[in-house]
């Protein structure tokens, strides 16, 4: 009865959301469209983030990495034979991939592919040995690859990057996949699977001495949330229609970092709350990094200073409350409908 | 490749790679005695070189006071650092302590970004450490002299204090099983403290010898070097004094000697030390003179 | 008579130091062994061997006539044998019901896709663990406390929770460290009697690890004792009661029948 409840229940916030969609599509300008993509983009990768660093409990830093990977590997699957040929000036791209050209949907499944694999080749060497070497690891192929996209002049078309890619990437676009990738992910964490990386997390002893192979589901858990970071940059890629090795820095996971500890560690839910809050936040606080004229005063905007605020709060949240918006608690109708119950009670009294 | 080709770059190498030991210094000692990644270790190396150019392009300060205060204050800077945001988590789990510290990174980097510009400074290099010395074919610059001589004398003090004194006996120790040392009635915090503080200071040094090997002083100089001195830390054997320096050593040789014997890999330089890392995890994950830590 | 586990002349070095020399057991279907000792004597080494924890330097074991030495712990565990931790190890942030489902984790048959979509053996497998788990929950009377937090749980339902979770696993051999340490008397007794009741329920052998002198005479058929790593004798509680090695090896301790007070509680 409340599993069939709660299926209406969601289905129709789907409805809700799909009708906004459709108003903003039509009413909204092009730079809040543009928000409403980058949250959509930003919840896909916190979701995916947080199941490898929440849930599974494996400090990786290397969200910036997949991106780059996933969004390198879409491009150059959507880009036209004749853009590439006008693009790799200094060194023709490598046959097949100069002649190949699928659609939108293929390369992005292409890229998530691929950003997988990617994973798992990384997660071989470090799960092997304890779990800090991921940190580093992580991090420090996203510097690899930096060199690696810099110097393959073939592949990715070294520092020039890829440009004209056609924007395929709109407002269902994203929200759909932003959609599928919470659905894998909250289906995945209420099955097995979940409670199995869950259990790596509390305690790996334990898990093996219960026969989960942890070296197994690490890995696995680290391969699914690349695949949808794979996917996102896929989307992002063709949001920007230009990329090159130095867009995807650190920053990015830095971000995607301040949002799963925001929402709190291990709660998909809360990475949804925080990557809107922080996405939208970030917008808004643009202002600090931009020349404005304040009141006659010019105030010429200081770069770096949305950064030092992110990292203070990033720093006090761990300081002072770890649990961050949700903890490890999800949403469930029952909570939301019990919380509005309590409210509305209140408000009688 | 000739011998005094190879001479020559067994120089260079050698030069980097003590810069990169003494940065990996703090990365082992840290980790060996908190079991944490101190992230912002590498933003030292930044923050020792913009005090060391203040004091002598502002302040007009004499070389060695100047220095000495980079050293001090840095080494205080990471006793800071451990109180106010490390202490404060040391009973929660590891991962917390470790995004603590990339926050910390953060700050220290954005801040230098805000307050000072992203403009790099060009470091004054003082007289005494430019020109060379030329061997035969070999020319051995100044600087690199002055640099294995500093970190030789660095390395024996360090491996001095902790081998020799009560409190780097108690730093062993504590690297070794905490609650033991507890027990035994040693003040862990200040052990900690201490631990931080020299770790600070060898990497201050390193900033300095660093800027004037390359004389750009900007906001984010730290991250790669201290991405690559962690390396060097695994590569020793984390929690090991010489295993990291000689950690650093072998990651500064492999970088200029890849170079040397093909050139055209020299866009590659940078990816060196996480291929280096990559096959020690998977051929020896406790690193070159590691023991196996306890889990 | 059912063979189930046949340990034959294990070793373990530890940096130089044998943790363990020569040591031997045999435990069978309907077996309940003891493994005791002074403090340190390589009690949880051996356990620890048997599960994959530990290299065995030398020495092998057999678990239903196939050789598992070099095995990893997870495959040990799925092959069929269960243990709990002397110093507990929960998932303590899980909730009681999720800790024993995840031992069920090796028997699921679905793939991950059909987790996401719901469909095939997803259901099927999902019920049937539920239900299992909820079922040793009530086996141990922990039925009350399913959705509660386990680390909000007390020590003794801790201990409880860890069995449930072993049995999980639908092991043929149980192996217990020191199951009853931090329990009261009469939980002691209580966990005694069904710990026999077990036995006699469950197609499962099990071996066990206590200082408890009295109920590892209580329950045990047969008692093998380590000091310093080295066996020292085997026999039946009352032959153990009154080996003249084995009281020189607890000397200073009070052995004789009664309670040990565990040092690290």
């Amino acid at each position: 009865m409340a599993l069939y409840r709660d299926r209406i229940l969601t289905v129709f916030s789907l409805f809700i959301l799909f009708s906004f969609l459709t108003y903003a599509d039509s009413n909204f300008g092009h730079y809040t469209l543009r928000i409403l993509q980058n949250i959509a983009i930003f919840i896909t990768l916190a979701v995916s983030y947080n199941l490898i660093n929440g849930v599974a409990g494996q400090f990786s830093l290397g969200p910036n990495a997949f991106l780059a990977v996933g969004a390198y590997t879409s491009a150059i699957f959507t880009l036209s034979p004749e853009e590439k040929l006008r693009s790799f000036i200094i060194e023709p791209m490598l046959w097949p991939l100069s002649v190949i050209s699928v659609p939108f949907a293929a390369s992005l499944l292409i890229a998530g592919i691929v950003t997988a694999l990617v994973a798992i080749l990384m997660a071989m060497p470090v799960f092997r040995v304890r779990g800090d070497y991921l940190a580093i690891v992580s991090l420090g192929f996203g510097e690899v690859f930096q060199v690696l996209a810099n110097n393959s002049m073939s592949i990715t078309n070294g520092s020039l990057g890829l440009k004209g890619l056609y924007p395929y990437t709109n407002l269902w676009w994203s929200w759909g996949i932003c959609v599928f990738t919470v659905f894998c992910t909250v289906r995945l964490v209420n099955s097995s699977y979940g409670r199995a990386m869950k259990a790596v997390r509390e305690d790996e002893t334990a898990a093996e001495a219960m026969g989960i192979n942890a070296f197994r589901i690490k890995t696995f858990a680290f391969a699914f949330s690349a695949f949808f970071q794979g996917v996102a940059g896929g989307l992002l890629a063709h949001l920007i229609t230009t990329i090159s090795p130095s867009l995807f820095t650190f920053m990015f996971t830095f971000n995607l970092l301040i949002i799963i500890v925001i929402g709190g560690l291990g709660s998909t839910t809360g990475s949804i709350i925080a990557a809107i809050l922080i996405t939208w936040g970030g917008e808004a606080l643009r202002f600090f990094e931009e020349p404005a004229n304040l009141f006659g005063f010019q105030y010429d905007g200081v770069p770096g200073m949305r950064m030092v605020l992110f990292s203070v709060i990033l720093i006090l949240v761990m300081l002072f409350a770890r649990s961050g918006i949700m903890g490890r608690s999800e949403f469930t109708w029952e909570g939301f409908l019990g919380w509005i119950k309590n409210k509305l009670s209140a408000m009688k009294v | 490749m000739d011998l005094s080709f190879a001479l020559q770059q067994l120089v260079y190498g050698l030069t980097v790679g003590c810069l990169y030991g003494l940065l990996a210094i703090g990365y082992s000692m840290v980790y060996g005695v908190l079991r944490l990644i101190n992230f912002a270790h590498g933003d030292l190396l930044m923050v020792s070189a913009y005090i060391g150019f203040f004091g002598i392009v502002i302040f007009n300060l004499p070389w060695p006071v100047s220095f000495a205060g980079a050293i001090a204050l840095t080494a205080l800077l990471g006793i800071l650092i451990d109180r106010g945001a490390y202490k404060p988590i040391r009973k929660s789990p590891r991962i917390n302590a470790l995004i603590t510290a990339i926050g910390v990174s953060f700050l220290l980097e954005n801040l230098a970004l805000v307050t000072i510009g992203g403009r790099p400074k060009s470091f004054p290099t003082p007289q005494f450490v430019s020109g060379s010395i030329v061997i035969g074919d070999v020319s051995i610059p100044t600087l690199s002299v002055w640099v294995f001589v500093v970190t030789l004398v660095l390395l024996a003090i360090c491996m001095a204090v902790v081998k020799r004194t009560r409190i780097g006996m108690a730093m062993r120790a504590l690297s070794r099983d905490m609650e033991t040392v507890m027990l035994m009635g040693v003040d862990k915090d200040r052990v900690i403290s201490f631990t931080f503080a020299l770790g600070s200071a060898l990497a201050a040094a390193g900033g300095i010898m660093w800027s004037m090997k390359y004389p750009a002083v900007e906001p984010f100089m730290g991250v790669v070097p201290g991405l690559k001195a962690f390396v060097a830390a695994v590569l020793g054997g984390i929690g090991s004094i010489s295993g990291a320096a000689m950690g650093g050593m072998i990651l500064g040789l492999a970088e200029v000697f890849i170079v040397a014997v093909q050139p055209e890999w020299s866009g590659y330089r940078d990816a060196v030390a996480f291929f280096l890392m990559i096959v020690i995890l998977l051929t020896r994950p406790t690193g070159i003179m590691g023991e196996r830590l306890p889990d | 008579m059912d063979l189930l586990l046949d340990i034959n002349g294990l070793s373990v070095f530890f940096g130089g130091v044998q943790a363990l020399t020569k040591f031997s057991i045999q435990i069978s279907r309907g077996d309940i062994i003891g493994l005791i000792g002074p403090n340190g004597a390589g009690k949880t080494t051996a356990f620890n061997a048997t599960t994959g924890r530990i290299r065995p330097s030398e020495g092998s074991v057999f678990f239903c006539g196939q050789k598992i030495t070099g095995w990893s712990p997870p495959r040990i565990a799925r092959s069929g044998i269960a243990r709990t931790f002397q110093n507990i190890k929960l998932y303590e942030d899980l909730s009681v019901i999720e800790n024993v489902m995840i031992a069920a984790h090796s028997s699921v048959s679905y793939s991950f896709i059909e987790a996401i979509l719901g469909v095939g053996r997803y259901s099927r497998d999902e019920t049937r663990i539920k239900s299992r788990a909820y079922e040793l929950l009530e086996l141990m009377n922990l039925g009350e406390v399913a959705s509660e937090q386990a680390s909000s749980l007390p020590y003794g339902s801790q201990r409880k929770l860890e069995i449930a979770r072993a049995l999980a696993l639908d092991p043929k051999l149980l192996l217990l460290d020191e199951p009853v340490a931090g329990m009261n008397p009469t939980e002691t007794r209580e966990f005694g009697e069904f710990l026999l009741t077990l036995r006699d329920n469950l197609p499962i052998g099990v071996g066990l690890i206590d200082h408890d002198m009295s109920f590892v005479m209580e329950v045990c058929d047969m008692i093998r004792v380590l000091d310093h790593g080295i066996p020292i004798a085997w026999g039946t509680p009352s032959a153990i009661r009154n080996n003249p090695e084995v009281i020189s090896a607890y000397l200073g301790t009070d052995f004789n029948g009664t309670t040990v007070k565990h040092a690290k509680n």
